[in-house]
């Protein structure tokens, strides 16, 4: 049945998925516009975030600490492998690469299994933002307005990072010529690990806020990671605005549609990606000519 | 292309399939892992004429391989037909018409792109199978009761039963399998393909329809695919709907990368290493779920330190103890001979159907203007070339002739104005077409097909002129196309190059290689032959070679080149067209063009005036 109410929550859902979404796609966008590597091991960093938050968490039942670790652990892992792994694969095809990430995918993936067993855990949301909040005719989750605005937060901090410091001025230069940027003798490594470790920390970030929504399993980073594909496809690789439209986009379409028929939801996103490359094959705010 | 003697292949294949049900049970294989190794061995072989030969990775092979195989099953437990083998052929039909609507949209874009539109279409399928067609599929069920296959030969019926009885079964469709595979990539598809996955930019400028091929070797592999899928229900009685799963899709991919991808066999021995490994690791080491990790580093290692798998890394070491080196590379590349060899007939041809007229208009630049932006790099270039001419295009570093050199050959479409080629209009034509008429270009910066053996390169632009932008005859022999063999031969011993050509390219001297890189343009019989700076980079006496070289291919050709080295064009050239800013400063014979004032001032001025 759609009603008013109904469908007005299903579009607050649709923002703080899409939300979500964009924040992961954009880790994976940036990374890829940088570096130029497709790192397919995202989705397996977005369930690593919401693991080392739930660690942090029943070490110390705050849930703002273990959105902290969440964050910070991804850097971590995400600058270590660059500069162990990661590294050694750019002169490589970028085939090559697609192998590397997706193995180290499996990997983290499956080190979660051995350490956690196939069976889901969960992180509740924090006391402030349990229970739910009336909104004149309708009463909404509190903390689904809460990850809304933690995501919009994530994202203005990354937009102020890409546009207004240094390191995003010479990130937004790499984008646009990797080469010409090591010529100005600008350390260009040290900027790549940098770029890798935002990227996985916007994944990993994402993964714990996102986990007293869903609750963790090993393989809840495999649709995630597929849908980032299509938010990406839909806005343009490599564009962080893209990313951000891709992603409220796709989110609104997710819950729209399963506001009519759930079933449908998955297929409604992918039909709309095939439309967005049949008449714009760019992306949406994506340049003709990259990739 | 798999090399060596015809039928080895083949005959060894038979050989090792009748020979597994007398070896691998005393090394601890079951029957079931031995059917499911073959299963996914067979799946691979179209991912890997997918990915190791034409060099385009696809995360979504399970799509087809759940077409296939719920196709077929769902034909077979709603009785809808008794025929097993027709069921299965039904379902690879399936396939492949899934494979060609996917593959119009996925090879839309290539590299990154593609590997993630796959992964999502794949997903799609998957959903689609899980809840709008549960009814039809079963949904997370999947389709029990898929019967094995039943035989009747004149009055001898015989039911094939699970263990080596379907062992027998799903070997032989191995088998067929393998031959065909083996057949396609001895065909001129299969050089093709490879030449794709070298340099696609210089397969379609050669004249070859890329993107038709790619679609071509996408299909093909959405029919294995479809095949395998089919099989894996037979095999197990039941269609899963985990066929569906991105985890097929990676598992297909891992495998294929552990035994080696360009192989064909590849796959299979990475399912070998994959199912022992997890039979081994689950059941004698005990390690439970844990396999899947330890398969995982083995993988990522792997590929840091393997990147050709098992067979590929064999290879290499086999390749490392029977070295037998090339003839080393001269200090000086082989001399052009002062003669070219006579052009023998070579069959009949559509370029050389009709000879230029002397004399006659070839070329005809009528206004073009190329803006990138706000910025001009040509303005109204009016240019015409005639038959049997060699011109000259010379100009300042900026002054746009590369520009007007990718308009020619419709590399780039122009902003505005039409280009000519013997009185049709071709602008706005693909590269491949306007390759295929008799116009092409030798580039710059070389675009040779790396990995292939200057002999191959030759052959892979033969190929093109001899048998059109696009045919799919995949079970001929490449060396079998008529008039192919003389015409690379004719084409190396042109470039002087004969004794060389076994030689992988990445071997060559630069010099060989800027001879390679004209070549390839001559050996598809191109009427008009643009020469992007073709004594680029060359040492002195290799220059003077070269000049030779263009000397002795101008005879029944029309040449434009585009040349920094003064002497040679003005040694060469019978008129030259001197552009300048974007747009053509003078033009006229070299005696006129060092007489002219306009010249001297804009281009050589500088020089006099100091």
């Amino acid at each position: 049945m759609i009603t008013w109410p109904n469908f007005v929550s299903q579009l607050f859902n649709g923002l703080a998925t899409g939300a979500l979404l964009a924040l992961i796609s954009s880790g994976l966008t940036i990374i890829y516009g940088t570096l130029g590597v497709l790192n397919l091991a995202h989705g397996a960093m977005f369930m690593l975030g919401g693991y080392a938050g739930y660690v942090a968490f029943q070490a110390t039942g705050s849930f703002v600490v273990a959105v902290i670790a969440g964050a910070l652990f991804l850097v971590v892992v995400g600058a270590a492998l660059e500069r162990v792994v990661i590294r050694r694969f750019y002169d490589r095809p970028p085939e090559d690469q697609i192998l590397l990430t997706f193995g180290i995918g499996i990997v983290m993936v499956e080190l979660v299994r051995f350490g956690f067993g196939s069976l889901s855990v969960s992180v509740p949301p924090p006391a402030w933002a349990a229970g739910v909040t009336p909104m004149g005719f309708l009463i909404y989750p509190t903390y689904r307005i809460v990850v809304l605005g933690i995501a919009a937060v994530a994202l203005g901090t990354l937009y102020i990072v890409l546009y207004r410091t240094r390191l995003g001025l010479m990130v937004r230069a790499g984008i646009e010529d990797s080469g010409m940027v090591g010529m100005l003798g600008i350390n260009v490594y040290r900027v790549f690990m940098m770029v890798f470790g935002i990227g996985a920390m916007a994944a990993g970030f994402a993964g714990i806020v996102n986990a007293p929504v869903v609750s963790l399993t090993p393989d809840i980073g495999d649709s995630i990671l597929v849908q980032t594909f299509v938010v990406v496809v839909i806005g343009g690789v490599g564009s962080f605005p893209g990313a951000i439209l891709g992603g409220l986009i796709s989110g609104e379409i997710l819950s729209l549609t399963s506001m009519v028929d759930p079933a449908y939801s998955q297929v409604m996103l992918f039909v709309v990606m095939t439309l967005v490359l049949l008449l714009r094959p760019q992306g949406l705010l994506g340049q003709r000519g990259r990739a | 292309m798999p090399r060596g003697r015809p039928l080895l292949l083949e005959v060894l294949t038979a050989l090792g399939l009748v020979l597994v049900p007398f070896v691998l049970p005393y090394v601890g294989f079951a029957p079931g892992t031995v059917n499911q190794i073959l299963v996914w061995g067979l799946f691979g072989i179209g991912f890997d004429i997918l990915f190791g030969y034409t060099g385009l990775l696809s995360f979504g092979q399970s799509a087809f391989f759940g077409t296939g195989g719920f196709v077929a099953a769902y034909l077979l437990t709603n009785n809808l037909m008794t025929s097993v083998l027709l069921a299965l052929v039904i379902g690879t039909l399936g396939a492949m018409l899934a494979g060609v609507l996917v593959g119009m949209i996925a090879l839309r874009r290539t590299g990154i792109y593609f590997a993630m539109i796959t992964v999502a279409i794949a997903e799609t399928f998957f959903f689609v199978e899980n809840s709008p067609l549960s009814a039809l599929t079963g949904g997370e069920n999947g389709l029990p009761g898929v019967p094995t296959p039943h035989f009747v030969l004149g009055g001898f019926s015989y039911q094939v039963q699970n263990g080596w009885s379907m062992y027998g079964f799903l070997a032989a469709c191995y088998f067929i399998g393998m031959v065909v595979a083996l057949r396609i990539m001895r065909s001129p598809v299969g050089a093709v393909l490879i030449a794709i996955r070298d340099n696609p930019l210089r397969a379609r400028a050669v004249g070859h329809a890329v993107g038709a091929y790619k679609l071509a070797a996408f299909v093909i592999a959405a029919a294995y695919a479809g095949f395998a899928g089919g099989l894996l229900g037979v095999l197990q009685g039941f269609m899963p709907p985990d066929a569906f799963t991105f985890a097929t899709s990676g598992q297909l991919v891992m495998q294929t990368a552990i035994g080696g991808m360009g192989t064909l066999y590849g796959p299979l021995l990475g399912a070998v290493v994959w199912l022992y490994l997890r039979d081994f690791l689950q059941e004698v080491v005990g390690l439970g779920s844990t396999w899947k990790l330890v398969l995982g580093l083995v993988f990522v290692l792997l590929v840091c330190f393997l990147r050709r798998g098992i067979i590929g890394g064999l290879q290499d070491l086999a390749a490392r103890l029977t070295a037998k080196p090339h003839p080393p590379a001269p200090e000086e590349s082989a001399p052009i001979a002062e003669v070219a060899p006579p052009l023998a007939s070579l069959g009949p041809s559509p370029r050389h159907a009709h000879a230029q007229e002397p004399g006659a208009i070839v070329l005809e630049a009528r206004g073009i203007t190329k803006a990138y932006g706000g910025i001009v790099a040509n303005r109204d270039i009016n240019v015409s070339v005639t038959a049997g001419e060699l011109r000259g295009v010379i100009g300042p570093n900026g002054a746009g002739k590369s520009t007007f050199f990718k308009m020619l050959t419709c590399e780039v479409p122009p902003t505005s104005g039409r280009i000519l080629f013997e009185g049709r209009d071709i602008t706005g034509y693909d590269v491949s077409r306007v390759c295929q008429l008799g116009l092409t270009k030798s580039y710059q910066v070389n675009q040779l097909f790396p990995r292939l053996t200057l002999r191959h390169n030759i052959m892979i632009a033969a190929l093109a002129e001899r048998r059109g932008r696009f045919r799919l005859d995949l079970l001929r022999r490449a060396e079998r196309v008529p008039g192919l063999a003389l015409q690379t031969e004719q084409t190396l011993a042109l470039i002087g190059l004969t004794a060389r050509a076994d030689v992988p390219v990445a071997e060559l001297a630069y010099g060989e290689k800027r001879r390679l890189e004209i070549g390839l343009a001559l050996a598809s019989s191109p009427r008009l032959l643009l020469l992007d700076e073709p004594l680029a980079g060359m040492s002195p006496r290799e220059r003077r070679e070269t000049v030779q070289l263009l000397k002795n291919i101008r005879r029944g050709r029309t040449l434009v080149v585009v040349e920094h080295d003064m002497d040679a064009v003005f040694e060469l050239a019978e008129r030259i067209t001197v552009l300048h800013e974007g747009t053509v400063l003078a033009e006229g014979t070299p005696a006129e063009i060092q007489r002219s004032s306009l010249v001297q001032e804009a281009y050589l001025g500088g020089v006099a005036a100091e």
